[in-house]
Protein backbone atom coordinates (compact mmCIF):
# COMPACT_ATOMS: atom_id res chain seq x y z
CA UNK A 1 0.00 0.00 0.00
CA UNK A 2 1.57 3.22 -1.05
CA UNK A 3 -0.94 5.59 0.54
CA UNK A 4 -0.33 4.67 4.19
CA UNK A 5 -2.17 7.63 5.60
CA UNK A 6 -3.07 8.26 9.20
CA UNK A 7 -6.46 9.69 10.08
CA UNK A 8 -7.05 11.35 13.40
CA UNK A 9 -10.60 11.90 14.64
CA UNK A 10 -11.14 14.12 17.64
CA UNK A 11 -14.05 13.97 20.09
CA UNK A 12 -15.01 16.13 23.03
CA UNK A 13 -16.65 13.38 25.05
CA UNK A 14 -15.39 9.94 25.98
CA UNK A 15 -18.81 8.31 25.75
CA UNK A 16 -19.30 9.70 22.19
CA UNK A 17 -15.95 8.23 21.27
CA UNK A 18 -16.80 4.88 22.82
CA UNK A 19 -20.15 4.68 21.02
CA UNK A 20 -18.48 5.81 17.78
CA UNK A 21 -15.72 3.24 18.15
CA UNK A 22 -18.31 0.48 18.57
CA UNK A 23 -20.12 1.60 15.38
CA UNK A 24 -16.91 1.87 13.38
CA UNK A 25 -15.60 -1.53 14.49
CA UNK A 26 -18.95 -3.05 13.54
CA UNK A 27 -18.45 -1.63 10.05
CA UNK A 28 -15.04 -3.23 9.71
CA UNK A 29 -12.86 -0.29 10.69
CA UNK A 30 -9.89 -1.16 12.84
CA UNK A 31 -8.71 1.48 15.26
CA UNK A 32 -5.00 1.64 15.91
CA UNK A 33 -5.12 3.60 19.15
CA UNK A 34 -7.07 6.04 21.27
CA UNK A 35 -5.53 9.00 23.08
CA UNK A 36 -7.35 10.13 26.19
CA UNK A 37 -6.56 12.07 29.37
CA UNK A 38 -7.92 9.19 31.46
CA UNK A 39 -8.71 5.51 30.98
CA UNK A 40 -12.02 5.08 29.17
CA UNK A 41 -13.88 2.24 30.81
CA UNK A 42 -14.69 -0.53 28.37
CA UNK A 43 -12.66 0.75 25.40
CA UNK A 44 -10.04 -2.03 25.51
CA UNK A 45 -12.09 -4.90 24.10
CA UNK A 46 -13.73 -2.59 21.53
CA UNK A 47 -10.51 -1.53 19.86
CA UNK A 48 -8.92 -4.93 20.37
CA UNK A 49 -6.32 -4.18 23.01
CA UNK A 50 -5.18 -7.36 24.69
CA UNK A 51 -5.17 -7.72 28.45
CA UNK A 52 -2.00 -6.25 29.90
CA UNK A 53 0.77 -8.58 31.00
CA UNK A 54 2.07 -6.02 33.47
CA UNK A 55 0.67 -8.08 36.36
CA UNK A 56 2.84 -11.04 35.38
CA UNK A 57 5.81 -8.67 35.24
CA UNK A 58 5.02 -7.40 38.72
CA UNK A 59 4.80 -10.96 40.05
CA UNK A 60 8.18 -11.85 38.57
CA UNK A 61 9.78 -8.68 39.95
CA UNK A 62 8.29 -9.55 43.32
CA UNK A 63 9.78 -13.04 43.17
CA UNK A 64 13.17 -11.57 42.32
CA UNK A 65 12.86 -9.18 45.27
CA UNK A 66 11.91 -11.97 47.65
CA UNK A 67 14.79 -14.16 46.50
CA UNK A 68 17.34 -11.35 46.66
CA UNK A 69 16.20 -10.26 50.12
CA UNK A 70 16.36 -13.78 51.57
CA UNK A 71 19.67 -14.58 49.88
CA UNK A 72 21.12 -11.27 51.04
CA UNK A 73 20.05 -11.74 54.64
CA UNK A 74 21.30 -15.31 54.62
CA UNK A 75 24.72 -14.08 53.57
CA UNK A 76 24.89 -10.99 55.81
CA UNK A 77 23.36 -12.38 58.96
CA UNK A 78 24.20 -16.10 58.90
CA UNK A 79 27.27 -16.77 56.77
CA UNK A 80 29.38 -13.65 56.79
CA UNK A 81 28.87 -12.04 60.18
CA UNK A 82 26.42 -13.73 62.57
CA UNK A 83 25.24 -11.21 65.13
CA UNK A 84 23.71 -11.76 68.51
CA UNK A 85 20.70 -9.46 68.64
CA UNK A 86 18.65 -9.71 71.80
CA UNK A 87 19.93 -13.23 72.46
CA UNK A 88 18.33 -14.64 69.34
CA UNK A 89 19.78 -17.82 67.87
CA UNK A 90 21.82 -16.98 64.81
CA UNK A 91 23.30 -20.18 63.52
CA UNK A 92 20.47 -21.26 61.31
CA UNK A 93 18.48 -19.37 58.78
CA UNK A 94 15.10 -20.84 59.71
CA UNK A 95 15.51 -19.97 63.40
CA UNK A 96 15.80 -16.32 62.48
CA UNK A 97 13.19 -16.38 59.76
CA UNK A 98 10.47 -14.38 61.60
CA UNK A 99 12.88 -11.47 61.96
CA UNK A 100 13.64 -11.60 58.23
CA UNK A 101 10.03 -11.61 57.09
CA UNK A 102 9.37 -7.84 57.33
CA UNK A 103 12.51 -7.06 55.33
CA UNK A 104 11.74 -9.73 52.76
CA UNK A 105 8.21 -8.38 52.48
CA UNK A 106 9.35 -4.78 52.07
CA UNK A 107 11.96 -5.67 49.47
CA UNK A 108 9.42 -7.73 47.53
CA UNK A 109 7.07 -4.75 47.45
CA UNK A 110 9.88 -2.37 46.57
CA UNK A 111 11.05 -4.36 43.57
CA UNK A 112 7.55 -5.22 42.39
CA UNK A 113 6.43 -1.58 42.51
CA UNK A 114 9.53 -0.03 41.00
CA UNK A 115 9.93 -2.80 38.44
CA UNK A 116 6.32 -2.43 37.40
CA UNK A 117 6.58 1.35 37.06
CA UNK A 118 9.83 1.18 35.08
CA UNK A 119 8.47 -1.55 32.80
CA UNK A 120 5.44 0.59 32.17
CA UNK A 121 7.51 3.65 31.27
CA UNK A 122 9.89 1.72 29.04
CA UNK A 123 7.12 -0.16 27.27
CA UNK A 124 5.25 3.10 26.58
CA UNK A 125 8.51 4.91 25.93
CA UNK A 126 7.59 7.76 28.23
CA UNK A 127 10.92 8.13 29.96
CA UNK A 128 12.30 11.57 30.94
CA UNK A 129 13.71 13.43 27.93
CA UNK A 130 11.87 11.30 25.38
CA UNK A 131 9.80 13.26 22.87
CA UNK A 132 6.09 12.77 23.42
CA UNK A 133 4.44 10.66 20.71
CA UNK A 134 1.09 12.14 21.48
CA UNK A 135 -0.24 13.74 18.24
CA UNK A 136 -2.45 16.27 19.99
CA UNK A 137 -1.48 17.94 23.27
CA UNK A 138 -5.21 18.56 23.88
CA UNK A 139 -5.66 14.87 24.66
CA UNK A 140 -3.93 15.48 27.97
CA UNK A 141 -6.66 17.95 28.84
CA UNK A 142 -10.23 17.51 27.58
CA UNK A 143 -10.07 15.98 24.10
CA UNK A 144 -10.19 12.36 22.92
CA UNK A 145 -8.55 11.24 19.70
CA UNK A 146 -8.76 8.06 17.61
CA UNK A 147 -5.90 7.03 15.37
CA UNK A 148 -6.92 5.09 12.24
CA UNK A 149 -4.86 3.79 9.34
CA UNK A 150 -7.29 3.21 6.47
CA UNK A 151 -4.78 0.96 4.72
CA UNK A 152 -5.12 -1.53 7.62
CA UNK A 153 -8.53 -2.61 6.39
CA UNK A 154 -8.62 -1.36 2.79
CA UNK A 155 -11.05 1.52 3.08
CA UNK A 156 -10.52 4.74 1.17
CA UNK A 157 -9.97 7.96 3.07
CA UNK A 158 -13.18 9.48 1.71
CA UNK A 159 -15.30 6.51 2.76
CA UNK A 160 -13.78 6.59 6.21
CA UNK A 161 -14.35 10.32 6.57
CA UNK A 162 -18.04 9.84 5.83
CA UNK A 163 -18.27 7.10 8.45
CA UNK A 164 -16.37 9.19 10.99
CA UNK A 165 -18.62 12.19 10.53
CA UNK A 166 -21.61 10.06 11.46
CA UNK A 167 -20.09 9.34 14.89
CA UNK A 168 -20.15 12.93 16.13
CA UNK A 169 -16.48 13.78 15.79
CA UNK A 170 -15.49 17.44 16.08
CA UNK A 171 -12.35 17.29 13.91
CA UNK A 172 -10.98 14.91 11.27
CA UNK A 173 -7.39 15.39 10.24
CA UNK A 174 -5.10 13.53 7.90
CA UNK A 175 -1.39 13.39 8.55
CA UNK B 1 -37.60 -12.91 43.06
CA UNK B 2 -38.33 -14.94 46.14
CA UNK B 3 -36.02 -17.53 47.52
CA UNK B 4 -37.65 -20.88 48.18
CA UNK B 5 -36.21 -22.78 51.12
CA UNK B 6 -36.82 -26.25 49.70
CA UNK B 7 -37.78 -29.30 51.74
CA UNK B 8 -34.61 -30.99 50.58
CA UNK B 9 -32.39 -28.20 51.89
CA UNK B 10 -34.29 -28.20 55.19
CA UNK B 11 -33.79 -31.94 55.45
CA UNK B 12 -30.06 -31.70 54.80
CA UNK B 13 -29.56 -28.94 57.36
CA UNK B 14 -31.70 -30.81 59.88
CA UNK B 15 -29.56 -33.90 59.31
CA UNK B 16 -26.48 -31.79 60.05
CA UNK B 17 -28.12 -30.53 63.23
CA UNK B 18 -28.98 -34.10 64.19
CA UNK B 19 -25.33 -35.07 63.79
CA UNK B 20 -24.53 -32.09 66.01
CA UNK B 21 -26.99 -33.17 68.68
CA UNK B 22 -25.64 -36.74 68.63
CA UNK B 23 -22.10 -35.38 68.90
CA UNK B 24 -23.15 -33.18 71.82
CA UNK B 25 -24.86 -35.99 73.73
CA UNK B 26 -22.14 -38.49 72.96
CA UNK B 27 -19.45 -35.91 73.66
CA UNK B 28 -20.91 -34.82 76.97
CA UNK B 29 -21.24 -38.43 78.11
CA UNK B 30 -17.70 -39.43 77.15
CA UNK B 31 -16.07 -36.15 78.16
CA UNK B 32 -13.63 -36.89 80.96
CA UNK B 33 -12.09 -33.42 81.18
CA UNK B 34 -12.45 -31.24 84.27
CA UNK B 35 -15.99 -29.79 84.55
CA UNK B 36 -16.78 -31.00 80.99
CA UNK B 37 -14.50 -28.29 79.72
CA UNK B 38 -14.02 -30.04 76.40
CA UNK B 39 -17.74 -30.06 75.69
CA UNK B 40 -18.22 -26.44 76.71
CA UNK B 41 -15.12 -25.25 74.87
CA UNK B 42 -16.56 -26.87 71.74
CA UNK B 43 -19.81 -25.01 72.29
CA UNK B 44 -17.81 -21.81 72.49
CA UNK B 45 -15.60 -22.51 69.43
CA UNK B 46 -18.65 -23.14 67.25
CA UNK B 47 -20.86 -20.65 69.02
CA UNK B 48 -18.32 -17.91 68.52
CA UNK B 49 -17.19 -18.88 64.99
CA UNK B 50 -20.66 -18.77 63.44
CA UNK B 51 -21.70 -15.80 65.56
CA UNK B 52 -18.60 -13.99 64.30
CA UNK B 53 -19.59 -14.71 60.69
CA UNK B 54 -22.93 -13.00 61.21
CA UNK B 55 -21.25 -10.15 63.07
CA UNK B 56 -18.84 -9.81 60.15
CA UNK B 57 -21.87 -9.59 57.87
CA UNK B 58 -23.35 -6.83 60.00
CA UNK B 59 -20.08 -4.93 59.93
CA UNK B 60 -19.73 -5.36 56.17
CA UNK B 61 -23.30 -4.17 55.62
CA UNK B 62 -22.64 -1.09 57.76
CA UNK B 63 -19.46 -0.49 55.79
CA UNK B 64 -21.45 -0.53 52.54
CA UNK B 65 -23.96 1.93 53.98
CA UNK B 66 -21.43 4.29 55.51
CA UNK B 67 -19.36 4.49 52.32
CA UNK B 68 -22.47 4.64 50.11
CA UNK B 69 -20.99 1.86 48.00
CA UNK B 70 -23.07 0.67 45.09
CA UNK B 71 -21.32 -2.43 43.82
CA UNK B 72 -22.69 -4.87 46.40
CA UNK B 73 -26.31 -3.70 46.35
CA UNK B 74 -27.26 -6.56 44.05
CA UNK B 75 -26.00 -8.91 46.77
CA UNK B 76 -27.26 -6.88 49.75
CA UNK B 77 -29.91 -9.40 50.80
CA UNK B 78 -27.28 -12.12 50.99
CA UNK B 79 -25.22 -10.04 53.43
CA UNK B 80 -28.36 -9.18 55.37
CA UNK B 81 -29.50 -12.79 55.51
CA UNK B 82 -26.15 -13.92 56.92
CA UNK B 83 -26.31 -11.16 59.56
CA UNK B 84 -29.67 -12.51 60.77
CA UNK B 85 -27.97 -15.45 62.49
CA UNK B 86 -26.68 -12.96 65.09
CA UNK B 87 -29.78 -13.42 67.32
CA UNK B 88 -29.40 -17.18 67.60
CA UNK B 89 -25.64 -16.79 67.89
CA UNK B 90 -26.00 -14.33 70.78
CA UNK B 91 -28.30 -16.77 72.56
CA UNK B 92 -25.74 -19.56 72.32
CA UNK B 93 -22.98 -17.30 73.62
CA UNK B 94 -25.15 -16.22 76.56
CA UNK B 95 -25.82 -19.88 77.43
CA UNK B 96 -22.10 -20.54 77.35
CA UNK B 97 -21.22 -17.53 79.53
CA UNK B 98 -24.03 -18.32 81.96
CA UNK B 99 -22.75 -21.89 82.27
CA UNK B 100 -19.39 -20.38 83.18
CA UNK B 101 -20.98 -18.08 85.74
CA UNK B 102 -22.71 -21.06 87.36
CA UNK B 103 -19.41 -22.98 87.35
CA UNK B 104 -20.64 -25.65 84.98
CA UNK B 105 -17.33 -25.22 83.16
CA UNK B 106 -13.94 -23.73 83.93
CA UNK B 107 -13.05 -22.29 80.57
CA UNK B 108 -12.73 -18.89 82.25
CA UNK B 109 -10.25 -19.35 85.03
CA UNK B 110 -10.93 -15.88 86.42
CA UNK B 111 -14.60 -16.69 87.05
CA UNK B 112 -13.41 -18.79 89.96
CA UNK B 113 -13.63 -16.31 92.85
CA UNK B 114 -10.98 -18.08 94.94
CA UNK B 115 -8.07 -16.92 92.75
CA UNK B 116 -8.84 -13.27 93.52
CA UNK B 117 -8.22 -13.27 97.29
CA UNK B 118 -4.88 -13.48 99.03
CA UNK B 119 -6.21 -14.82 102.33
CA UNK B 120 -8.83 -17.24 103.56
CA UNK B 121 -10.35 -17.84 107.01
CA UNK B 122 -8.71 -20.97 108.29
CA UNK B 123 -11.92 -22.30 109.89
CA UNK B 124 -13.72 -22.32 106.53
CA UNK B 125 -10.98 -23.97 104.42
CA UNK B 126 -12.27 -27.15 102.86
CA UNK B 127 -15.92 -26.26 103.33
CA UNK B 128 -18.31 -25.68 100.46
CA UNK B 129 -18.01 -21.90 100.70
CA UNK B 130 -14.67 -20.81 102.14
CA UNK B 131 -14.58 -17.22 103.34
CA UNK B 132 -12.00 -15.32 101.31
CA UNK B 133 -10.62 -11.95 102.37
CA UNK B 134 -8.15 -9.41 101.05
CA UNK B 135 -6.38 -8.53 104.30
CA UNK B 136 -4.64 -10.55 106.93
CA UNK B 137 -6.76 -10.80 110.09
CA UNK B 138 -6.83 -13.14 113.08
CA UNK B 139 -7.74 -16.66 112.02
CA UNK B 140 -6.80 -16.12 108.36
CA UNK B 141 -4.19 -18.02 106.40
CA UNK B 142 -2.65 -17.63 102.97
CA UNK B 143 -4.96 -18.76 100.22
CA UNK B 144 -3.23 -21.42 98.15
CA UNK B 145 -5.46 -20.70 95.14
CA UNK B 146 -4.49 -17.04 95.09
CA UNK B 147 -3.23 -15.88 91.69
CA UNK B 148 -1.58 -12.50 91.87
CA UNK B 149 -1.76 -11.78 88.15
CA UNK B 150 -5.47 -12.56 87.85
CA UNK B 151 -6.23 -10.70 91.08
CA UNK B 152 -4.52 -7.66 89.55
CA UNK B 153 -7.02 -7.79 86.70
CA UNK B 154 -10.05 -8.17 88.92
CA UNK B 155 -11.11 -4.55 88.38
CA UNK B 156 -11.89 -5.47 84.78
CA UNK B 157 -12.35 -9.23 84.87
CA UNK B 158 -15.12 -9.63 87.41
CA UNK B 159 -18.48 -11.20 86.79
CA UNK B 160 -20.84 -8.22 87.16
CA UNK B 161 -18.75 -5.99 84.86
CA UNK B 162 -18.23 -8.86 82.40
CA UNK B 163 -21.98 -9.41 82.17
CA UNK B 164 -22.72 -5.71 81.79
CA UNK B 165 -20.24 -5.47 78.92
CA UNK B 166 -21.38 -8.69 77.26
CA UNK B 167 -25.04 -7.71 77.37
CA UNK B 168 -24.28 -4.25 76.00
CA UNK B 169 -22.26 -5.66 73.09
CA UNK B 170 -24.83 -8.29 72.19
CA UNK B 171 -27.77 -5.98 72.77
CA UNK B 172 -26.47 -3.16 70.60
CA UNK B 173 -25.26 -5.44 67.83
CA UNK B 174 -28.59 -7.27 67.72
CA UNK B 175 -30.40 -3.93 67.78
CA UNK B 176 -28.52 -2.76 64.70
CA UNK B 177 -28.93 -6.10 62.92
CA UNK B 178 -32.66 -5.80 63.43
CA UNK B 179 -32.71 -2.11 62.53
CA UNK B 180 -30.85 -2.53 59.23
CA UNK B 181 -33.05 -5.44 58.27
CA UNK B 182 -36.25 -3.59 59.07
CA UNK B 183 -35.17 -0.47 57.19
CA UNK B 184 -34.08 -2.52 54.21
CA UNK B 185 -37.51 -4.16 53.97
CA UNK B 186 -39.12 -0.74 54.42
CA UNK B 187 -36.99 0.61 51.55
CA UNK B 188 -38.29 -2.19 49.33
CA UNK B 189 -41.81 -1.02 50.03
CA UNK B 190 -41.52 2.76 49.76
CA UNK B 191 -38.31 3.40 47.80
CA UNK B 192 -36.84 6.89 47.55
CA UNK B 193 -33.59 8.14 49.03
CA UNK B 194 -34.66 9.09 52.55
CA UNK B 195 -33.96 5.68 54.09
CA UNK B 196 -30.69 5.43 52.23
CA UNK B 197 -29.30 8.68 53.65
CA UNK B 198 -30.46 7.92 57.16
CA UNK B 199 -28.89 4.45 56.91
CA UNK B 200 -25.56 6.17 56.42
CA UNK B 201 -25.89 7.86 59.81
CA UNK B 202 -26.93 4.66 61.54
CA UNK B 203 -24.09 2.75 59.90
CA UNK B 204 -21.56 5.36 61.04
CA UNK B 205 -22.87 5.09 64.59
CA UNK B 206 -22.64 1.33 64.45
CA UNK B 207 -19.11 1.38 63.06
CA UNK B 208 -17.83 3.64 65.83
CA UNK B 209 -19.42 1.39 68.45
CA UNK B 210 -18.16 -1.72 66.69
CA UNK B 211 -14.61 -0.38 66.42
CA UNK B 212 -14.33 -0.35 70.22
CA UNK B 213 -16.48 -3.30 71.10
CA UNK B 214 -15.08 -5.75 68.56
CA UNK B 215 -11.75 -5.37 70.36
CA UNK B 216 -13.04 -5.42 73.91
CA UNK B 217 -15.40 -8.32 73.18
CA UNK B 218 -12.51 -10.44 71.95
CA UNK B 219 -10.53 -9.56 75.07
CA UNK B 220 -13.46 -10.43 77.32
CA UNK B 221 -14.53 -13.60 75.58
CA UNK B 222 -11.41 -15.10 74.06
CA UNK B 223 -8.29 -13.46 75.41
CA UNK B 224 -9.50 -13.92 78.99
CA UNK B 225 -9.39 -17.71 78.49
CA UNK B 226 -5.60 -17.38 78.66
CA UNK B 227 -6.10 -15.15 81.67
CA UNK B 228 -2.45 -14.45 82.42
CA UNK B 229 -1.66 -13.39 78.91
CA UNK B 230 -2.49 -10.20 77.07
CA UNK B 231 -1.93 -8.69 73.67
CA UNK B 232 -3.20 -5.33 72.49
CA UNK B 233 -3.37 -6.57 68.91
CA UNK B 234 -5.63 -9.47 69.79
CA UNK B 235 -8.89 -7.68 69.08
CA UNK B 236 -7.83 -6.81 65.56
CA UNK B 237 -6.62 -10.32 64.93
CA UNK B 238 -9.99 -11.75 65.97
CA UNK B 239 -11.78 -9.06 63.97
CA UNK B 240 -9.86 -9.79 60.77
CA UNK B 241 -10.61 -13.49 61.29
CA UNK B 242 -14.34 -12.84 61.61
CA UNK B 243 -14.31 -10.55 58.60
CA UNK B 244 -12.60 -13.04 56.31
CA UNK B 245 -14.78 -15.91 57.60
CA UNK B 246 -17.84 -13.89 56.67
CA UNK B 247 -16.44 -13.11 53.21
CA UNK B 248 -15.82 -16.80 52.55
CA UNK B 249 -19.40 -17.67 53.47
CA UNK B 250 -20.64 -14.68 51.48
CA UNK B 251 -18.79 -15.69 48.31
CA UNK B 252 -19.76 -19.36 48.58
CA UNK B 253 -23.44 -18.66 49.31
CA UNK B 254 -23.61 -16.06 46.51
CA UNK B 255 -22.10 -18.49 44.03
CA UNK B 256 -24.58 -21.16 45.12
CA UNK B 257 -27.58 -18.81 44.84
CA UNK B 258 -26.38 -17.61 41.44
CA UNK B 259 -25.97 -21.23 40.32
CA UNK B 260 -29.56 -21.93 41.39
CA UNK B 261 -30.72 -18.98 39.28
CA UNK B 262 -31.83 -16.74 42.13
CA UNK B 263 -29.67 -13.75 41.38
CA UNK B 264 -30.14 -12.96 37.69
CA UNK B 265 -28.57 -9.51 37.96
CA UNK B 266 -25.41 -10.71 39.63
CA UNK B 267 -22.63 -11.07 37.09
CA UNK B 268 -19.02 -12.17 37.21
CA UNK B 269 -17.92 -8.70 38.26
CA UNK B 270 -19.85 -8.95 41.53
CA UNK B 271 -18.26 -12.28 42.33
CA UNK B 272 -14.90 -10.86 41.30
CA UNK B 273 -15.32 -7.91 43.68
CA UNK B 274 -16.31 -10.18 46.56
CA UNK B 275 -13.36 -12.42 45.74
CA UNK B 276 -11.03 -9.42 45.89
CA UNK B 277 -12.32 -8.74 49.39
CA UNK B 278 -11.66 -12.33 50.39
CA UNK B 279 -8.15 -12.13 48.95
CA UNK B 280 -7.38 -8.80 50.61
CA UNK B 281 -8.74 -9.67 54.03
CA UNK B 282 -6.84 -12.97 54.01
CA UNK B 283 -3.78 -10.78 53.79
CA UNK B 284 -5.02 -8.53 56.58
CA UNK B 285 -5.52 -11.61 58.76
CA UNK B 286 -2.02 -12.89 57.92
CA UNK B 287 -0.52 -9.48 58.56
CA UNK B 288 -2.10 -9.19 62.00
CA UNK B 289 -1.38 -12.82 62.90
CA UNK B 290 2.25 -12.32 62.02
CA UNK B 291 2.56 -8.87 63.62
CA UNK B 292 1.30 -10.24 66.90
CA UNK B 293 3.53 -13.29 66.70
CA UNK B 294 6.71 -11.60 65.57
CA UNK B 295 6.76 -8.83 68.17
CA UNK B 296 6.19 -11.32 70.97
CA UNK B 297 8.74 -13.74 69.52
CA UNK B 298 11.32 -11.01 69.14
CA UNK B 299 11.01 -9.35 72.54
CA UNK B 300 10.76 -12.75 74.23
CA UNK B 301 9.26 -11.52 77.51
CA UNK B 302 8.14 -14.44 79.70
CA UNK B 303 4.68 -13.07 80.48
CA UNK B 304 3.97 -12.51 76.79
CA UNK B 305 5.32 -15.69 75.26
CA UNK B 306 3.14 -18.11 77.28
CA UNK B 307 0.39 -18.00 74.68
CA UNK B 308 2.76 -19.08 71.92
CA UNK B 309 4.84 -21.50 73.97
CA UNK B 310 1.90 -23.82 74.61
CA UNK B 311 0.74 -23.59 71.00
CA UNK B 312 4.13 -24.16 69.43
CA UNK B 313 5.16 -26.91 71.86
CA UNK B 314 1.96 -28.93 71.73
CA UNK B 315 0.08 -27.85 68.60
CA UNK B 316 2.99 -27.27 66.25
CA UNK B 317 1.44 -28.70 63.09
CA UNK B 318 -1.87 -26.97 63.59
CA UNK B 319 -0.30 -23.68 64.63
CA UNK B 320 1.96 -23.29 61.59
CA UNK B 321 -0.41 -25.20 59.35
CA UNK B 322 -3.31 -22.78 59.64
CA UNK B 323 -0.98 -19.85 59.12
CA UNK B 324 0.30 -21.25 55.84
CA UNK B 325 -3.04 -22.58 54.65
CA UNK B 326 -4.94 -19.37 55.39
CA UNK B 327 -2.19 -17.31 53.81
CA UNK B 328 -0.72 -19.30 50.94
CA UNK B 329 -3.90 -20.73 49.41
CA UNK B 330 -5.57 -17.37 48.82
CA UNK B 331 -2.22 -15.79 47.99
CA UNK B 332 -1.05 -18.22 45.33
CA UNK B 333 -4.36 -19.34 43.86
CA UNK B 334 -6.39 -16.12 43.94
CA UNK B 335 -3.61 -13.76 42.88
CA UNK B 336 -4.62 -13.58 39.23
CA UNK B 337 -7.71 -11.86 37.88
CA UNK B 338 -8.88 -14.92 35.98
CA UNK B 339 -8.87 -17.13 39.08
CA UNK B 340 -11.14 -14.69 40.92
CA UNK B 341 -13.66 -14.99 38.09
CA UNK B 342 -13.58 -18.81 38.05
CA UNK B 343 -16.09 -20.21 40.50
CA UNK B 344 -14.22 -23.53 40.65
CA UNK B 345 -11.17 -21.88 42.17
CA UNK B 346 -13.29 -19.79 44.50
CA UNK B 347 -15.17 -22.79 45.87
CA UNK B 348 -11.99 -24.82 46.38
CA UNK B 349 -10.07 -22.05 48.12
CA UNK B 350 -13.15 -20.91 50.02
CA UNK B 351 -13.82 -24.33 51.51
CA UNK B 352 -10.19 -24.85 52.47
CA UNK B 353 -9.75 -21.53 54.24
CA UNK B 354 -13.19 -21.85 55.82
CA UNK B 355 -11.89 -24.91 57.64
CA UNK B 356 -8.63 -23.02 58.22
CA UNK B 357 -10.38 -20.18 60.00
CA UNK B 358 -12.50 -22.56 62.06
CA UNK B 359 -9.24 -24.16 63.19
CA UNK B 360 -7.90 -20.70 63.96
CA UNK B 361 -10.74 -20.13 66.44
CA UNK B 362 -10.22 -23.67 67.74
CA UNK B 363 -6.59 -22.85 68.46
CA UNK B 364 -7.53 -19.60 70.21
CA UNK B 365 -9.85 -21.40 72.62
CA UNK B 366 -8.61 -24.93 73.23
CA UNK B 367 -5.07 -24.62 74.65
CA UNK B 368 -6.36 -22.16 77.27
CA UNK B 369 -9.32 -24.29 78.30
CA UNK B 370 -7.99 -27.83 77.93
CA UNK B 371 -4.24 -27.38 78.26
CA UNK B 372 -1.72 -29.18 76.14
CA UNK B 373 -3.73 -32.13 74.94
CA UNK B 374 -6.88 -31.04 73.16
CA UNK B 375 -7.75 -33.29 70.27
CA UNK B 376 -10.05 -33.20 67.30
CA UNK B 377 -12.39 -36.16 67.44
CA UNK B 378 -16.00 -37.02 66.67
CA UNK B 379 -17.29 -34.42 69.12
CA UNK B 380 -15.38 -31.56 67.46
CA UNK B 381 -16.27 -32.50 63.88
CA UNK B 382 -19.85 -33.45 64.71
CA UNK B 383 -20.54 -30.26 66.63
CA UNK B 384 -18.95 -28.09 63.93
CA UNK B 385 -21.26 -29.73 61.37
CA UNK B 386 -24.25 -29.38 63.67
CA UNK B 387 -23.67 -25.68 64.16
CA UNK B 388 -23.07 -25.28 60.42
CA UNK B 389 -26.47 -26.84 59.84
CA UNK B 390 -28.08 -24.51 62.36
CA UNK B 391 -26.31 -21.49 60.86
CA UNK B 392 -27.35 -22.30 57.30
CA UNK B 393 -30.89 -23.14 58.40
CA UNK B 394 -31.31 -19.74 60.08
CA UNK B 395 -29.65 -17.89 57.20
CA UNK B 396 -31.70 -19.62 54.49
CA UNK B 397 -34.87 -19.01 56.43
CA UNK B 398 -33.94 -15.31 56.50
CA UNK B 399 -33.39 -15.45 52.71
CA UNK B 400 -36.83 -16.94 52.18
CA UNK B 401 -38.56 -14.19 54.15
CA UNK B 402 -37.77 -11.33 51.76
CA UNK B 403 -37.06 -10.91 48.04
CA UNK B 404 -33.58 -12.29 47.46
CA UNK B 405 -32.61 -9.23 45.40
CA UNK B 406 -33.58 -5.82 46.72
CA UNK B 407 -36.52 -4.32 44.85
CA UNK B 408 -35.82 -0.65 45.42
CA UNK B 409 -32.57 1.08 46.23
CA UNK B 410 -31.05 4.29 44.85
CA UNK B 411 -27.99 2.37 43.63
CA UNK B 412 -29.70 -0.79 42.44
CA UNK B 413 -29.49 0.05 38.75
CA UNK B 414 -25.85 1.06 39.04
CA UNK B 415 -25.04 -2.17 40.83
CA UNK B 416 -26.87 -4.29 38.26
CA UNK B 417 -24.61 -2.89 35.55
CA UNK B 418 -21.39 -3.42 37.45
CA UNK B 419 -18.56 -4.06 35.04
CA UNK B 420 -14.91 -4.33 36.01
Amino acid sequence: MKDDKTIYAMYDDDMTLLAGAKDLVAKGVSIRDVFSPFPIHGIDPVIGIKQTRLAICAFLFGLVGLTLALAGMYYFMIVDWPMNIGGKPNNFFYQNLPAFVPIAFEFTVLLAAHGMALTYFIRNWTLPGVTARNPYPETTNDRFVMEIHPSDFGMSVDELTVELQKTGTILIEER
Amino acid sequence: MDFIFTKKAKLIFSAFMLIGVIAMVFGYATDVSDHHNRFWANIFVNGFFYFAISLGALFFLALQYATEASYMIALKRVIEGISQYIFVGSGILIIFFAAGSFHLHHVYHWMDISVMYEFVMEATVGSAHPEYIHEMVDGAVKNSNFDKLIAGKSAYLNQPFFWIRTLIYLGVWCYFANLFRKRSLMEDAIGGTKIHFKNMTYAAMFLVFFAFTSSTASWDWIMSIDTHWFSTLFGWYVFSGMWVSFLIVFVLVSIWLKHKGYLPNVNKSHIHDAAKWMFAISFLWTYLWFSQFMLIWYSNIPEEVTYYVIRIDHYKGLFWGIFFVNFLFPMVILLSRDAKRQIGYMITVGLIIFVGHWLDVYLMVMPGSLGAHAEIGFMEVGMALGFLGLFLFVVFRAFSKAPISVVKHPFLDESNHLHI
